[in-house]
């Protein structure tokens, strides 16, 4: 059964035409041609399909197309790269920081950890705590255990967390400075 | 040889070359690269794990709208038998394992092939199966050689009389669990038909190792089929050898005039269909007199394969190199049952054999009241204890005092359970490491120059994360004398020059090596100014020092552990590992190898259990909820360091591999620290909670 | 996957009335399980109605101090709530134990207590499972039940439910509101610890809700003692991980004793695990590790632990132990 739905996907709407039974992550990859989103476990078990679902973090997996007509999200290709869409080189501090600290191997589960960090450092911007957070009424300092723990949705099987760890944390201290 | 390359490019840390592709996303790994309105494919799996399929009934799968073909046994294209049973797909009803692939649909979208996969009806004829992993079945049989061609027993001396003899002995049996390797990218190939031959986009370490495999299974010269693979998401051995998958693709492109398909294996279905790591039982015996040299080391292991194939894991090999004993044994034999085929699993072989060994040293070391950095370096041999040649260099030693200096290692209290902090114990541990160097003459390379005025060079390698992109880069640079900026390489495709697969920590070793062979000639023959369109190709050649030295790399590895008094819940606040592994090309992206490793083997310690119902026949934890990898919340520092190592002999860089090592050894200290923490001696992985919570 | 049809519900009316019409039909929340669940097949609905539109996402508070949680609103912004942080934090850790912060941001509060079991025979349409084709047999109970029930158990099921969420909430005496296809206009109110049930002769229910009740609200009682209580979780990894056990407590003291104290267990059972028995053994007790471990002790003294799970027993009673004493300024071990 098709439905129609609009979806603006770094910067760009797209509209199409999609079986109920196509998931986000299937509607971008195989219907939009976005593959920066990876598939790696089809069923919210790894985090390589994250991207910013309106504005927040989210697998694209397990969330049917249809039920998110008119959604505007943002995958690694698009972050940082404004209004212009998607630029040719890496445009957010997320990207460098992930160069720099060779925060990757294989590349695969990448975007998806770069989507990730950047939805969970706007969470800890806003103050929300973690499972680690010592007192969860108070609003919590971001370290590299709450790093740790807020990035556990993003599995790496190349074992690249202590750079990817370190990258965050580097952009996080850059923007509080 | 030439001697060894001077580095200038080598050396230092650019960021990956392929960096900015992989962090955007924009990379396009198998299942991404462009085809015209491909055909998807979604696989039948065997639902018995041994007897035939009766009848198969396809017309429901059929009627659906959007369903293209149905691949059964009935009806499948014809392969070539005899050459490799895991490929030799639909060809006729037999089932050999629970999850073989016994049909395939295709379909015009994935959802509509999945429903219809759904579907198949198929009827089998039972017959009873075997699955029952264990040490005590009496048909044990023992492989004619172990992988990938070493002798399966080796003896020297008297074992048995020399462990009775000894004042110090540690028997005892350690475990390692069936685990597999879990790429984060699912095996995926794209495969296409057109009048050229047959192409195939595929998620593999080796292009041309999956052409010659599966050339030949579908009867084809492998001149008409090529293999693109820039991008590959991980790997681990994994994808090291085709698979049965590979040969699907194929098969169902065949029946699609020439549409492409694409095929990606869901995470459910790779716990059957990919390989894993047998699990092992290992017998340990080790005989010692009271300042702790070792008189006897046996090593005595068993593990499965399946019937349809064997692969026979080498296990006791690390034992014949790492300690000098007189008196040494080491024997393997299997349990051939009605699994799915094993396989290679980073560090085969290594990194489940320095598990017994290593914790049994950390015993015989409390057995003798000797710190077990210092038990070690008794039993430092001086020359390859198993052939008696020299080593091409060895620096356990250096490894193990250098690594003590920097984890803290004097300040240890030597007496286990003896440090409580906050409602955790906390132990250190140490722990051995090794791998050998592997090479494979006849790998191929070439350079030549773009009519842009840029060197190409040109090798049919693959960067499954190796850092390969950019470690080849600056080789090539430096055997070219010219800024890498000026180098523009060309990987992962089998109409590039030929090449092994990344495997084996001897990537570069071998494209290195080819790379250099190709530079230095193409210097020979054009000079220094050599201009556009000027080209060579060149081989590498069997190393002359290959009989006369032991070539092997050496760690040792330190790890911090804590455990829960109450719930045994257990934790890794630190890893630290030095490793001698000859030169280093790129410290940044060599670094991300080696910690990557000490994180699997982390894993491999804690978490990684595929539990094996024998009853059914099939991984029970069969995704990656349930099958446990190493979070982000589980790994803390993990730090690399590594000694300045002059090795003239391996290759021209002076590189020994390094994609492995990391790995071995690892979780023997973990184990180790485990029970300097709590008291308690733990043999078998993983080592949950429940291990500990009394 | 089988083809469905897709229905964004207007009101709670309609969509109660278009589930309860239509025997294939499902709500569609989050989707986090119920979709994982299609892939497998172990869920087949032909038409899905999508809930996530119903004005149920907002916090509220209650007459008399209490909070009314929406069921649409997502597991990520009720562990952020101030409110929930600091008089129930127990809540917010239970909360924020579970999944991952991806998942978190797309799960909603009534979906979270709707999930299934992770039993892998469950999920796994290959092999017998009396939960999902009743009179099948249960694989687990022979086979793979590390992560299995000790408590409440049945020959029929021995599966445990893995919400973090209904642990916390039943300890807090939180209620559920339902509306439901009988229920007219209005709705009716369950127990948060009975919204469960063990698994008895019918395993393939997890809940007392018919087809057709939509959870619509959670509330949560003014209870003073939660603002000290919190959600402790035992598993195999550091995070993103299932239960091996867990639980959830508070505790106020009077004087220099145990005046009361709520203590759910999860992982246990088929359903969040109310220690009642432990709770009456603590209330009017010195609060030390002793009489902490005698209490969960007589907690788990029916335990029925299968071949491969027998630590849990040792395990639920440690951590219980271990909360308390944290709650109560105890000293490590």
């Amino acid at each position: 059964m098709d439905a129609d739905i609009t979806l603006t996907v770094d910067g760009e709407r797209r509209a199409l035409t999609v079986d109920t039974r196509v998931t986000l992550l299937d509607a971008l990859r195989d219907r939009l041609g976005v593959t920066s989103p990876k598939k790696g476990c089809d069923h919210g078990q790894c985090g390589t399909c994250t991207v910013l679902l309106d504005g927040r973090r989210a697998t694209t997996c397990l969330a049917f197309a249809v039920a998110h007509d008119g959604a505007e999200i943002t995958t690694s290709a698009g972050l940082g790269a404004g209004d212009g869409g998607v630029g040719a080189e890496p445009a957010h501090p997320l990207h460098r920081a992930f160069l720099e600290h060779d925060g990757f191997q294989c590349g695969y589960c990448t975007p998806g950890q770069i989507c990730s960090a950047a939805g969970m450092l706007a969470e800890a911007e806003a103050g929300w705590p973690s499972a680690v957070t010592p007192d969860v009424a108070e609003r919590p300092a971001l370290d590299e255990a709450e790093i740790r723990e807020r990035m556990s949705g993003n599995l790496c099987r190349c074992g690249a967390y202590p750079g990817i760890v370190a990258a965050i944390l580097g952009v996080a201290e850059g923007r509080r400075t | 040889m030439t001697g060894l390359l001077r580095p200038s490019a080598v050396g230092r840390s650019p960021v990956r070359v392929d960096g900015p592709a992989k962090v955007t996303g924009r990379a396009p790994y198998a299942y991404e690269q462009p085809v015209r309105e491909p055909a998807y494919v979604h696989p039948v799996q065997a639902t018995i794990a041994r007897g035939r399929v009766t009848a198969i009934h396809t017309g429901a799968a059929l009627a659906l709208d959007g369903v293209l073909t149905v691949l059964t046994p009935e009806n499948a294209p014809h392969l070539e038998r005899g050459i490799d049973p895991e490929l030799e797909i639909l060809q006729s009803p037999d089932v050999a394992f629970r999850g073989q692939l016994v049909g395939a649909v295709v379909a015009e979208t994935p959802e509509v092939a999945r429903q219809a996969a759904g579907l198949v009806r198929i009827e089998y004829e039972r017959a009873e199966h075997d699955c029952v992993f264990s040490a005590d079945r009496t048909d044990l049989y023992r492989p004619e050689v172990v992988n990938p061609s070493l002798p399966t027993d080796t003896s020297d001396g008297d074992v048995g009389t020399a462990l009775r003899d000894a004042e110090r002995t540690v028997v005892a049996t350690y475990t390692t669990a069936m685990t597999h390797n879990n790429p984060m990218e699912p095996h995926t190939t794209v495969a296409v038909w057109d009048d050229d031959g047959l192409t195939l986009y595929d998620s593999t370490q080796g292009v041309h190792a999956m052409r010659e495999s599966v050339a030949p299974v579908l009867g084809l010269d492998p001149g008409v089929v090529r293999v693109v693979a820039p991008y590959v998401g991980g790997g681990f051995g994994s994808k090291g050898t085709a698979h049965a998958h590979l040969v699907l693709a194929a098969l169902a492109a065949k029946r699609t005039a020439g549409r492409p398909v694409k095929l990606a294996l869901t995470r459910q279905q790779m716990f059957s269909l990919v390989g894993y790591r047998t699990p092992t039982v290992q017998r340990v015996g080790l005989g010692a007199d009271p300042d702790g040299r070792l008189t006897a080391l046996s090593v005595d292991v068993v593990e499965q394969t399946a019937r349809i194939k064997e692969f026979a894991e080498q296990t006791g090999v690390p034992a014949r190199k790492v300690y000098a004993a007189p008196n040494r044994r080491t024997t393997h034999r299997l349990a051939a049952l009605d699994v799915p085929v094993p396989s290679w699993m980073r560090a085969p072989g290594e990194c489940p054999g320095m598990f017994g060994p290593e914790v049994a040293m950390d015993e015989l070391a409390q057995a003798c009241d000797i710190d077990p950095v210092e038990l070690r370096i008794r039993n430092e041999p001086e020359t390859d204890p198993e052939t008696g040649l020299p080593f091409s260099s060895r620096d356990l030693v250096g490894c193990l005092r250098e690594g003590a200096d920097r984890f803290g290692w004097r300040r240890r209290d030597p007496r286990p359970r003896a440090r409580l902090e906050d409602g955790w114990w906390v132990g250190t541990g140490v722990a051995s490491s090794t791998y050998p160097v592997h090479a494979s003459p006849g790998t191929t390379a070439t350079v030549r120059i773009s009519p842009d005025g840029r060197y190409e060079v040109l090798i049919g390698a693959v960067d499954i994360g190796t850092g390969a992109w950019t470690a080849l880069t600056q080789i090539a640079a430096d055997a070219l004398g010219v800024p890498a900026e000026d180098v523009h390489l060309h990987i992962g495709d089998t109409d590039l020059p030929e090449a092994p697969v990344a495997g084996g920590s001897s990537g570069t070793t071998n494209w290195g090596s080819a790379i250099v062979a190709a530079a230095r000639s193409f210097r020979e023959k054009y000079g220094p100014d050599a201009g556009p369109g000027d080209e060579h190709t060149a081989s590498t050649a069997e190393n002359p020092f290959a009989q006369r030295y032991a070539m092997r790399a050496f760690g040792a590895q330190f790890a911090e552990v804590r455990v829960h008094a109450d719930t045994g819940e257990i934790r890794v606040p630190r890893l630290l590992g030095v490793f001698a592994a000859g030169r280093i090309v790129n410290p940044r992206t060599a670094r991300s190898q080696l910690t990557g490793g000490m994180t699997m083997g982390l894993s491999m310690a804690l978490h990684e259990e595929s539990v094996f119902d024998d009853r059914f026949g099939f991984v029970v934890n069969h995704d990656l909820a349930e099958y446990h990898i190493a979070t982000c919340a589980d790994v803390r520092s993990v730090e690399a360091y590594w000694r300045d190592e002059h090795d003239p002999y391996v290759n021209p860089m002076g590189t020994k591999g390094i994609g492995e090592i990391g790995i071995v050894g690892t979780a023997a200290a973990i184990a180790n620290a485990a029970h300097h923490a709590t008291g308690a001696r733990v043999r078998d992985l993983p080592m949950t909670p429940d291990k500990f919570c009394e | 996957m089988i083809p469905f049809d897709y229905r964004r519900a207007g009101d709670a009316e309609t969509a109660v009335a278009a589930v309860a019409g239509n025997p294939g039909a499902a709500f569609l929340g989050g989707g986090t399980n119920l979709v994982d669940h299609m892939k497998l097949g172990v869920a087949e609905p032909d038409l899905l109605v999508d809930v996530t539109r119903l004005p149920f996402d907002s916090v509220d508070p209650l007459p008399g101090g209490g909070l009314r949680i929406g069921a649409g609103v997502r597991n990520s912004d009720l562990a952020a709530d101030e409110r929930v942080r600091t008089r129930y934090p127990v809540l917010a850790e239970a909360l924020l134990s579970g999944a991952s912060g991806q998942l978190r941001n797309l799960a909603t509060t009534g979906g979270n207590l709707l999930q299934r079991t992770r039993c892998g025979y469950f999920q796994d349409v290959t092999t017998p499972c009396n939960k999902r084709r009743p009179g099948e047999g249960c694989s687990a109970r022979e086979g793979y039940h590390r992560y299995h029930a000790i408590l409440g158990a049945s020959p029929h099921c021995v599966a445990v439910h893995p919400s973090d969420l209904a642990v916390a909430l039943t300890a807090l005496d939180a209620v559920v509101r339902v509306r439901g296809p009988r229920d007219g206009h209005g709705e009716r109110a369950i127990p948060a610890a009975e919204l469960h049930r063990l698994p008895g002769e019918h395993p393939e229910w997890d809940t007392v809700l018919g087809h057709g009740d939509l959870i619509t609200a959670v509330d949560l009682p003014p209870l003073p003692m939660a603002a000290r209580s919190r959600y402790r979780k035992v598993r195999d990894r550091a995070s993103y991980a299932f239960a091996l056990v867990s639980v959830a407590a508070a505790v106020e003291l009077t004087g220099d004793v145990i005046g009361d104290v709520r203590i759910a267990l999860g992982g246990v059972a088929h359903k969040p695990w109310r220690a009642t028995l432990a709770e009456a053994a603590l209330r009017g007790r010195p609060p030390d590790r002793a009489e902490f471990r005698a209490a969960a002790e007589a907690e788990l003294a029916d335990a029925q632990p299968l071949r491969d799970n027998r630590f849990k027993v040792p395990m639920a009673r440690n951590t219980i132990v271990s909360v308390l004493a944290g709650l109560t300024g105890e000293e490590p071990r």
